[in-house]
């Protein structure tokens, strides 16, 4: 494989200073828990029904947590309570959500059974959770040990075929789904509803009707994980399933897309912040545990850097791109993540017009294949400079395919002609595919055949973004993770520490705080 | 040798292929059901449905297990007469940034307020960034960077309700709104809602309400109440010449008003701006059922 020869000191020095970036917002999430935290400790020991209030359906676990949060003892974390109660009335996590939901126990009104019994069951509780999770992970093993799945996270089997279906509509979904793998596909992301990273609660059920998406809910990951199974064992190809760890419901997602065995989430450090404009501490203190429930669960996140290329121009903001990889990196370490799981993620969204605009894009892809060798890196299409001129479109996306394989990236989300336009028609998909099948057959194994020429264009171009890298990361050391993003170190977005949704839900944990998940992920 | 190539018939108008008048298409789509001849001879009757003759299909593929994908070229029958199509367009003098400014300082004396954001649900802000944004979109500067518009992007998922109080709160000129995802309309029934609302708080003489997107046209725009709608390939200068030309319109048909309280006599023979306004919405709604 062509490499690029970029300084390892200033790769390094990118890495220390990422790390000293991320450790002030360490302490902040040692010491706090949120209202989703504690909601995805009650998902993970099995808390799932849901009441019918008025004309919304609403989860258990927000009923729950929101009374103990109003009754201010949130902060001694939601499984003191919770594993009180089960003492006490000798029901099972199921009943007791049922009955506590319907307000006919109260929990911080039941006499307290001693701390020491309260956590000795507590922690045989969440080792069951873990142990299903540990079961649920050992099934993804086997099922792609028997049907030899050549994924290789460092790229050397050539990027993974991954595309989108967003019909919102879960059972129109997976006839989008089952096409879309037997024309090729390996992974397929079912789109959320619009905005529904906004909603602090996880809707319920099997869902019809959505925005730009299907809603991501337990049930319809189960429909699709299922859909899924059955068509990978068809084809004798194991088939993907990808959702969005992202927003308000991050920790819960990753509840139960390690719960229904999904292979990969969108998670990201900063994302909800920057694009979401979800509070700081709280997008930082919920990453973490969702990332310790990916960690153990052997789940690949996709992060979200793809996005600053869309919101700012891609020809001048490489650096932060990748100055937040590394950052990412980091914090995903930080939360016991592997490299092989972190599926870092770029863009090709350079302008068209511009003059050698491959030699930049190939400069930036091979770049963040060099830096990150060990991860699955995840490659976006372009989309920002896409109009409805479909065959330009698709022939954009043949380039994005050729950069793709040349150097040697691991998931390529396949553009498609229709960008812009409307979310995938089955045809349009076919297409996407059989596009990329060609080229990736075609190209396989070109990157081994060149080499970059010493200060070249494209190894000036990968020099320079390293050197502007290294000058960001300084900047945002020198100011603190938080000033940074408010004075619009990402993006052009700028986020107050205080400001954004969400900020209700960040609770200080008490001394008595009881939460086994973080001696157990 | 005398040369032989027919001139294009504007009344009798036909898409053309390689010869004037062939009326040559191509078509694409998937039928649910298996390749086969019989998915070919329905791909082909639905062709002829469509008016089409000679037809040929390039390629019957197999999309999906139940699914075939057809690409086909046939000769369209209809015709269309060029001479009477009557499209409803934002009218406004396309003028350059520095145009712009020029007018806006001299004719107004004050900077234009211009609020904008993508609404409702929508988190897709790539439209309005473009517009409102600085750095602009294909070289053309984004509103932010006219010296004499006061440029405020709220960016994305902002609720109809507190884009109209911050619009009425900081006395905006000019509404902008950008609408991405249209799946089940919700883009139409969003802006509407938002129009509705405008007009229950009195906003509609205060301030110029524009819509952009990339399926949005001005005839919808309309429809929905708006007073213009921008779509694919717009530039921020498209809609900075528009926000100023409606400004200054508004600005002269004011001071008509005033003379016309003054003088009630003489108001009658003027067509009230209100109703020009009522009129262009009644057929730039008939003009958006048929374009569907």
């Amino acid at each position: 494989m062509a490499h690029l020869h970029l300084d390892p000191k200033k790769i390094s020095h990118c890495r220390e200073l990422a790390n000293k970036i991320s450790s002030p917002v360490e302490g902040l999430i040692n010491t706090h828990t949120t209202v989703a935290i504690e909601r995805a400790s009650l998902r993970l020991i099995g808390v799932e029904g849901a009441v019918q209030q008025e004309k919304q359906v609403v989860p258990e676990v927000n009923i729950i947590i929101q009374d103990l949060l109003h009754e201010g003892v949130l902060g001694r974390g939601a499984l003191k309570w919770f594993v009180n109660g089960m003492i006490r009335t000798k029901m099972t996590p199921s009943e007791l959500s049922s009955q506590v939901a319907r307000r006919k126990i109260k929990l911080s009104a039941l006499s307290q059974a001693p701390a020491s019994e309260i956590a000795q069951k507590a922690h045989e509780l969440c080792k069951g959770a873990v142990e299903r999770l540990i079961q649920s992970r050992e099934k993804r093993d086997a099922y792609r040990a028997d049907l030899k799945d050549p994924f290789d996270p460092t790229g050397r089997n050539g990027p993974l075929l991954y595309v989108i279906v967003a019909t919102g509509n879960i059972f129109e979904d997976v006839i989008q789904a089952k096409a879309a793998a037997q024309a090729g596909a390996d992974a397929i992301a079912v789109i959320r509803s619009t905005a529904q990273s906004l909603l602090d609660y996880v809707p319920h059920g099997a869902t019809t009707e959505g925005f730009g998406g299907t809603y991501a809910t337990q049930e319809n990951f189960r429909i699709m994980r299922k859909a899924l199974d059955e068509e990978g064992q068809r084809l004798g190809r194991y088939i993907r399933l990808t959702n969005y760890c992202s927003g308000l419901c991050m920790p819960e997602i990753a509840a139960l897309g390690a719960m229904e065995r999904l292979d990969f989430l969108l998670n990201d450090a900063m994302y909800g912040i920057l694009f979401r404009d979800i509070n700081m501490k709280r997008t930082l203190i919920d990453q973490h545990f969702s990332r310790r429930i990916i960690a153990l669960s052997r789940i690949v996140i996709h992060t979200g850097e793809d996005n600053y290329l869309t919101t700012a121009d891609a020809i001048e903001n490489g650096h932060q791109v990748l100055a937040s990889q590394f950052i990412n990196e980091r914090f995903a370490l930080n939360a016991r993540m592997t490299e092989d799981l972190m599926g870092l993620g770029h863009a090709q969204e350079m302008d068209p017009a511009h003059p050698n605009v491959f030699l930049l894009e190939i400069a930036r892809a091979q770049m963040t294949r060099d830096i990150f060798p060990s991860s699955p890196i995840k490659f976006m299409p372009p989309t920002r400079h896409k109009c409805g001129d479909i065959f330009y479109s698709h022939l954009m996306d043949a380039m994005f395919n050729f950069v793709g394989v040349l150097t040697g990236q691991t998931i390529q989300l396949l553009g498609m002609p229709t960008e812009a336009m409307h979310t995938p028609l089955l045809q349009d998909r076919w297409m996407s595919i059989k596009n990329a099948k060609y080229i990736f057959n075609g190209a396989r194994d070109l990157g081994k055949e060149i080499t970059y020429q010493p200060n070249g264009v494209i190894e000036k171009w990968a020099e320079k973004v390293l050197d502007d890298t290294v000058a960001h990361l300084e900047m945002i050391n020198k100011k603190g993770l938080f000033r940074a993003i408010e004075e619009r170190a990402f993006a052009e977005v700028s986020r107050r520490e205080e400001g954004g949704k969400g900020h209700d839900g960040v609770i200080r944990r008490d001394q008595q705080y009881l939460n086994p998940f973080f001696d157990l992920l | 040798m005398t040369q032989k190539t027919a001139q294009v018939d504007l009344k009798k108008l036909k898409p053309y292929g390689d010869i004037m008048g062939d009326g040559t298409l191509q078509v694409c789509f998937t039928i649910p059901v298996e390749p086969s001849p019989e998915a070919r001879e329905a791909a082909i009757q639905f062709c002829e449905k469509m008016g089409l003759d000679h037809i040929k299909v390039a390629t019957m593929e197999k999309a999906a297990d139940g699914f075939s994908l057809f690409v086909i070229y046939g000769n369209l029958k209809h015709t269309v007469d060029f001479t009477k199509i009557h499209v409803v367009k934002v009218d406004a003098e396309k003028r350059s940034r520095e145009e712009i400014d020029e007018l806006i300082k001299t004719k107004i004396g004050r900077k234009l307020v211009v609020i904008g954001a993508c609404t409702g649900y929508d988190a897709h802000t790539v439209g309005i960034d473009a517009i409102m944004n600085m750095k602009g979109f294909a070289g053309d500067y984004g509103l932010e960077r006219y010296q004499w518009i006061d440029a405020r992007n709220l960016g994305a998922q902002v609720l109809n309700d507190e884009l109209l109080k911050r619009a009425l709160a900081e006395q905006a000129d000019a509404v902008l709104v950008s609408k991405v995802v249209t799946q089940h309309n919700i883009h139409m029934r969003d802006m509407k809602d938002l129009m509705n609302r405008a007009r229950q708080m009195g906003l509609l003489e205060k301030m110029v309400f524009v819509a952009g997107g990339p399926r949005v046209t001005h005839p919808l725009a309309l429809e929905c109440g708006f007073d213009a709608g921008f779509g694919v390939g717009t530039k921020p200068s498209d809609v900075a010449s528009y926000i100023v030309e409606e400004f200054l319109r508004r600005q002269s048909q004011g001071v008509s008003k005033e003379q016309r309280e003054e003088a009630p006599q003489r108001a009658k023979s003027k067509v009230r701006p209100t109703r020009t306004k009522s009129r262009i919405a009644k057929s730039g709604k008939r003009q958006a059922k048929s374009k569907r």
